[in-house]
């Protein structure tokens, strides 16, 4: 987690200590922005878990989880004074609301992603169970990470939801829907735009889709093939806990060698234990790897924001100006009406079309001055925005590649101990 | 050790249909076959080890004079059959043999021959077993690579045991297994196989009578051997189990390496720490492979020798109570009947002899034998974790 900037801390009782409060390492690295982003002015942080209990939307019971949100204003923590932060409970779904509105309401920016809904690419050991603990917990880390993501974005952290969702407990959700965002959410001309590919799009859009492409495959084969080594590692390991018990077994009915045998049999079972502690760690480097995956989802919608609105602009001002056929030779050109699936796509695409184009056609020539406007200013703060995703992941990554291999420098020395220790014993045999 | 020439009178005496692979009739021979020249009597044998055990020094460590070597496995092809011929490189310095160095080639049935000769010969010494003739899973050639090889270092290891030991290393049989150049007429001399079945159906009559009193430190071995048995085949249980895992593991590592190597293909700050990490797993697997091959070679090997040892001091066991049982019920019969009274007596105190003979001869082996699991298993495992110390190391020096 890094912007340019200088670090903050992570809401903590102490105030002069502005290091990470638990023991999540990187993942609390907050980093903000020379400006008056949210972060400078707030201290948050995601403190509790709980479970709930409730009627659903159809009346029926349901347990599920709330966890805790805690501010305290930044002047007070630096001036010494220890005020009781002001705190209100939210549950998952509110905070996927909120990220909703902010996708929305910002479609050039990459909104930083929230846990995932579901434990994915688990190993044997992990539970799937989403009221599991240690779910729950690693949960709790990442909706935390979220907000303190936001609250330090230069452009996100401005906006009024988001300070209403850290400060109102009730009555939130009615203020998001009042905005109306879901009416603005383009995902018809989304679906369409994936059909039709525009005419010399910006370069720049194309490499980052590219990239967003390249960057959710390779980090979830990634993630994927760690699932499967942890799992064998862990088999690996607890099987040596079957020699501490033969072992001790054995030393009963030895002399000579009952006794180094018997505590080298110690040693195989703490080698056995040893690996649980091992793969709790790594889980963190695994959720460092998933943030990104699920940035690179984010990162596709704004590489895919200006094509598409380039294509509604087409499609206004070819219909302001009766050229649909225009148009329609265009994307022939294309090579799309060769192929006899992309065809039909074609004439259904054309039929929901027409239908947007009534909307729009409403609107007036205005709009279409209004709305080219608004894509180019899009256009340039999509381009900062994407440049600024990039330092921060070159960043993120690198110290998640780093501590990773940190970790694994500590699993080889604990394993030599181990083993030193278990030699010891057989000398003694 | 002296040189002493009292003929043993341990032979005849072929109490185990073990699954022999030349089952071919011999010649009914009722001479003793073993005319072995013994270096010692029984009872200063049991006075040689006690001195031993003061002076605290193995025989080999200071005394050996026999080195045999196996090699150069080669295929053979008759019209019937195909087979593996090994070479048997023996040296040495003993007045028995008439040179100091001989060459010559075995295939494992005789190798087989040789043991069960052995075991006949000394049926209450412990003679190290050999490989066994076919491995029960994973290998399905008898002439695949590996196998061979492992084999080999078994006979090897059968053959060094042998010349280390105090009483079969002057076995008349080793000597002619060492030295002939042509084994298969030796090998028809000897018990017949009609006598061994004689002498195993007597052996099972024996045993269902039961011992009348099996001295108290014979069953204490008798138990120790059980338990050591349960043991030790758990061990290699669960050390096979370890290497399974690890391949899987080894599987897995392969696969998760080049994930960082192809997310390298997209990045450019991230190149060099991602190739990093690909190099380090990369390190780690081959490790793991390196891991693997030393269990295979070291540790596995010698739990299964002793695993098939467990068995063998087994089989000891029984002979030495079907030798007690046998003197048991020539006894009763002297007890109960008149007449013959003379001749019966002059053969139950020959059992009666046997017995403390053979008891004698256990006894004097069980600890040469004890000190010696001791000491093969322990270098085997102090390898083991010595291999495994260098396994982290090595991962994390390039970490």
């Amino acid at each position: 987690m890094a912007e340019d900037g200088k670090e903050e801390s992570v809401a903590t009782d102490d105030e002069s200590d502005h290091t990470a409060a638990d023991g999540t390492g990187s993942l609390n690295n907050t980093m903000v922005e020379e400006g008056s982003t949210l972060l400078r002015r707030m201290e948050i942080c995601v403190a509790e878990a709980e479970k709930r209990s409730g009627k659903n939307a159809v009346n029926m019971q349901e347990t599920f989880t709330v966890y805790l949100i805690e501010t305290r204003p930044m002047d007070a923590v630096v001036e010494g004074r220890n005020p009781a932060p002001d705190a209100l409970w939210r549950r998952y779904s509110e905070f996927e609301l909120l990220r909703n509105y902010l996708i929305v309401t910002y479609p050039y920016i990459v909104v930083p992603p929230l846990p995932e809904k579901r434990a994915e690419f688990v190993w044997h050991k992990l539970s799937a169970d989403n009221m599991d603990p240690d779910f729950v917990e690693r949960r709790r880390v990442g909706l935390e990470n979220f907000l303190l993501r936001v609250a330090s974005h230069p452009v996100l952290s401005n906006d009024q939801i988001l300070y209403h969702f850290l400060t109102e407990e009730h009555g939130w959700k009615e203020v998001v829907y009042e905005t109306g965002f879901q009416a603005k959410a383009d995902s018809r001309l989304r679906a369409l735009s994936a059909t039709f590919r525009v005419r010399n799009p910006d370069k720049r859009f194309m490499e980052m889709k590219h990239y967003s492409d390249e960057l959710q495959s390779h980090t979830s084969q990634l993630l994927r093939a760690r699932a499967r080594v942890a799992d064998r590692l862990y088999g690996v390991y607890k099987v040596h806990g079957n020699y501490g018990r033969v072992f001790s077994e054995w030393s009963a009915i030895e002399k000579e060698m009952g006794d180094g045998l018997q505590s080298a049999g110690h040693h195989m079972d703490a080698y056995a234990a040893s690996i649980d502690d091992i793969l709790e760690e790594e889980e963190h480097y695994a959720d460092q790897m998933k943030e990104y995956l699920f940035y690179a989802e984010a990162l596709r919608l704004v590489s895919e924001h200006e094509p598409m609105m380039i294509f509604s602009l087409l499609w206004q001002s070819s219909v302001q100006k009766h050229e649909l056929t225009q148009f329609e030779l265009e994307m022939a050109s294309q090579d799309l009406i060769s192929k006899k699936q992309q065809r039909e796509e074609l004439a259904t695409g054309i039929v929901r079309t027409l239908k947007l184009l009534e909307e729009l056609i409403a609107e007036g020539e205005e709009t279409v001055k209004e709305k080219t406007l608004e894509c180019e200013e899009h256009v340039e703060k999509a381009w900062v925005d994407m440049q600024r995703f990039k330092e921060q992941k070159d960043k993120d990554l690198r110290e998640a590649l780093i501590n990773y291999a940190v970790m694994q420098i500590s699993m080889c020395k604990k394993g030599i101990q181990v083993w030193g220790n278990a030699k010891e014993c057989f000398l003694k045999m | 050790m002296s040189g002493q020439t009292v003929p043993a009178d341990f032979s005849g005496h072929m109490l185990d249909l073990d699954e022999d692979e030349d089952l071919e009739v011999f010649s009914k021979n009722t001479s003793r076959a073993d005319g072995s020249p013994m270096p010692n009597s029984p009872s200063s044998m049991v006075n040689q080890y006690r001195l031993e055990e003061d002076e605290e020094e193995q025989q080999d460590a200071n005394t050996k004079d026999l080195f045999i070597s196996v090699d150069n496995p080669e295929s053979h092809v008759t019209a019937i059959e195909t087979f593996i011929m090994y070479r048997v490189v023996t040296r040495t310095m003993r007045s028995e043999f008439d040179s100091s160095e001989y060459e010559v080639r075995r295939r494992y049935q005789d190798f087989l021959w040789l043991r069960s000769r052995l075991e006949e010969n000394h049926p209450t010494l412990i003679v190290h077993p050999l490989p066994e003739k076919f491995v029960m899973k994973g290998m399905v050639e008898r002439f695949n690579d590996d196998f061979i090889e492992t084999r080999r270092k078994a006979l090897h290891r059968f053959l060094d045991k042998i010349s280390e030991h105090p009483i079969l290393s002057y076995s008349q049989h080793l000597k002619v297994f060492l030295t002939a150049q042509e084994l298969t007429s030796h090998r028809k001399q000897g018990p017949g196989f009609l006598s061994r079945m004689g002498e195993t159906v007597r052996a099972v009559a024996n045993s269902v009578r039961g011992l009348r009193s099996r001295p108290e430190e014979f069953t204490v071995m008798q138990e120790y051997v059980e338990d050591f048995s349960n043991k030790i085949c758990s061990v290699d249980k669960v050390t096979q189990r370890i290497i399974k895992e690890q391949r899987e593991y080894l599987d897995e590592l392969k696969q998760y390496g080049p994930t960082y190597t192809q997310w390298a293909g997209s990045e450019e700050d991230l190149l060099e720490p991602l190739k990093g990490v690909a190099g380090c797993v990369e390190r780690c697997s081959k490790e793991t492979e390196e891991q693997i091959q030393h269990l295979s070679e070291v540790l596995v090997p010698a739990l299964h020798e002793y695993v098939l040892c467990a068995e063998t001091l087994k089989a000891v066991m029984r002979r030495r109570d079907n030798i007690q049982a046998e003197f048991e019920a020539k006894n009763e019969a002297l007890a109960s009947r008149k007449a013959d009274q003379e001749a019966l007596q002059e053969e139950v105190d020959g059992l009666a002899d046997r017995v403390e003979l053979a008891n004698n001869a256990l006894k004097g082996d069980w600890s040469r034998w004890q000190d010696s699991m001791r000491t093969d298993l322990k270098s085997a495992f102090m390898s083991t974790a010595e291999k495994n110390m260098e396994y982290y190391e090595k991962v994390s020096s390039r970490f």
